[in-house]
């Protein structure tokens, strides 16, 4: 077997931080995609137009910019406003924090789109027929079109995830101990660099891999009224 | 403002930098992504043991893995060291080329792959039975309508790939992103030289979409609407 010099449970640690920063980036995530979702979809023009420069500028530089943006900008924001208050000490975030909101921030443009996409694939007469039984709009919304939503966005965000948690892997320049960063710390310490990101890589492969069996069994969930029915 | 003005040449070179590993990368992938395709398609399991590893192992874990893994991974076996591809192989530069290759590369080939598996039956039919060999039908019949299919999904690929390039200033190279962290780390300017690397991504990105959308109307122009007689001029 590989010797891993006593670095495995380092390692490990390192990849349960990044399972955590995944899940809270696209909790995060989840509420503003489906926030500029409706956004843009509210007929507004002023709340269409933040959505859209979102989506757009988001989707259009790197994640790790966005990570550095975060990170990096985040601090000269607010310790900025720290002054403004008379306290003059460096503040930043934390890079759980930073690396959270800057990964939510990329997951949720995205997951932006395929909202969207979701709520359109929805057939308007359903929508006219609850209104019609006397649903409000919000009951509407609540009872008819996000439980279809989900459905029909499931796949798109499964993507996504997957997406996210190989991208968690940027937030390590920030400086947070996440798996890749953890891994490098074991490279600088035993000289063995091909054998730690070789691990390193396997892991996050066994990451996707349980990931992509998890949505499997979500989208069947969430497909269930769709089964082909048994003809007996 | 004065700074970003005396800074802009600097960040133009690492715009020029950007776009060379995308483009270097782009053009080795798709050298990769058409024979890990078409092997990926093959009827015989063999054929395509080879090509579904690469692609998974490629696309299930992180471009900066990969990036290390053969950045730093490589000095670690002394064979390497002393072997004659080794000039091309301790350079940073070659090494984010390589690595950015082979990910855009897996990626491509999932993407040939399902433009190859929406070609029509019968256009296959029609031309096996106008007496194509397996070779010229590959030539003229699949690969061009398996592009032109997937064309509009290679283009996401393309930004993707623009956008994974800024990995490479994790390896010393002055790309935009390396560019602005060294000047970033001389005057502490994060906001503004972040905010100014991140306007040229989206001036490339931009770019690049339209390149790819006249490209995209290039290939499709048969299915494109006949020119509508104007019904009323002037």
């Amino acid at each position: 077997m590989i010797d891993l010099h006593g670095f495995g449970s380092q390692l490990a640690i390192g990849a349960a931080m990044t399972v955590e920063i995944a899940l809270g980036a696209c909790a995060l995530g989840l509420v503003l995609g489906l926030g500029t979702a409706a956004m843009r979809l509210s007929g507004v023009r002023m709340l269409v137009g933040i959505a859209k420069t979102y989506t757009t500028v988001i989707r259009g530089i790197p994640e790790l910019l966005v990570v550095l943006l975060v990170y990096f900008g985040s601090a000269r924001i607010l310790t900025g406003i720290a002054e403004s208050f008379g306290y003059d000490d460096y503040v930043e975030l934390s890079p759980f924090v930073a690396g959270v909101i800057a990964l939510g921030l990329t997951f949720g443009a995205y997951a932006s789109e395929v909202f969207r996409g979701a709520f359109l694939a929805v057939p308007n007469g359903q929508l006219e027929a609850a209104r019609a039984l006397g649903m409000s709009p919000r009951q509407a919304f609540r009872r008819i079109l996000l439980p279809q939503v989900w459905r029909i966005a499931l796949p798109g965000l499964g993507n996504l995830f997957l997406v996210l948690l190989k991208d968690t892997s940027l937030v390590s320049v920030a400086g947070m101990e996440e798996l890749m960063r953890k891994t490098s710390i074991a490279v600088s310490f035993t000289k063995e660099p091909f054998t730690f990101y070789l691990v390193a890589m396997a892991m996050y492969l066994g990451m996707t891999v349980i990931c992509t069996l998890a949505l499997h069994v979500m989208e069947r969930r969430a497909n269930l009224g769709y089964r082909p029915l048994s003809t007996v | 403002m004065e700074d970003i003005i005396e800074r802009l040449p600097e960040m133009l070179i690492g715009a020029v930098t950007t776009v060379e590993l995308t483009l270097l990368a782009l053009a080795f992938g798709i050298c990769l992504a058409v024979p890990a395709a078409l092997a990926r398609t093959s009827r015989r399991w063999w054929m395509r043991v080879v090509p579904y590893a690469y692609i998974f192992v490629f696309r299930g874990s992180p471009l900066l893995v990969q990036m290390f893994l053969l950045y730093y991974g490589l000095s670690q076996f002394e064979w390497i060291r002393s072997s004659t591809l080794w000039p091309i192989l301790k350079q940073p530069y070659w090494c984010a080329v390589i690595a950015f290759a082979l990910n855009t590369g897996a990626y491509t080939a999932e993407i040939l792959r399902g433009g190859i598996q929406s070609i029509p039956k019968g256009e296959i039919e029609a031309a096996r039975a106008c007496g194509m060999s397996p070779g010229l039908m590959m030539r003229r019949i699949v690969l061009p309508r398996a592009f032109r299919i997937a064309w509009p999904a290679y283009g996401n690929e393309v930004i993707f790939m623009l956008k994974g390039s800024a990995l490479a200033s994790t390896i010393t190279l002055l790309d935009i992103t390396g560019m602005a962290r060294s000047i970033i780390a001389e005057n502490y300017l994060s906001l503004e030289f972040f905010g100014l690397a991140g306007v040229l991504y989206l001036l490339i990105s931009w770019v690049f979409m339209r390149i790819l959308k006249i490209v995209e109307v290039h290939l499709s122009a048969h299915l494109a609407p006949a020119p509508q007689v104007p019904a009323t001029s002037e």
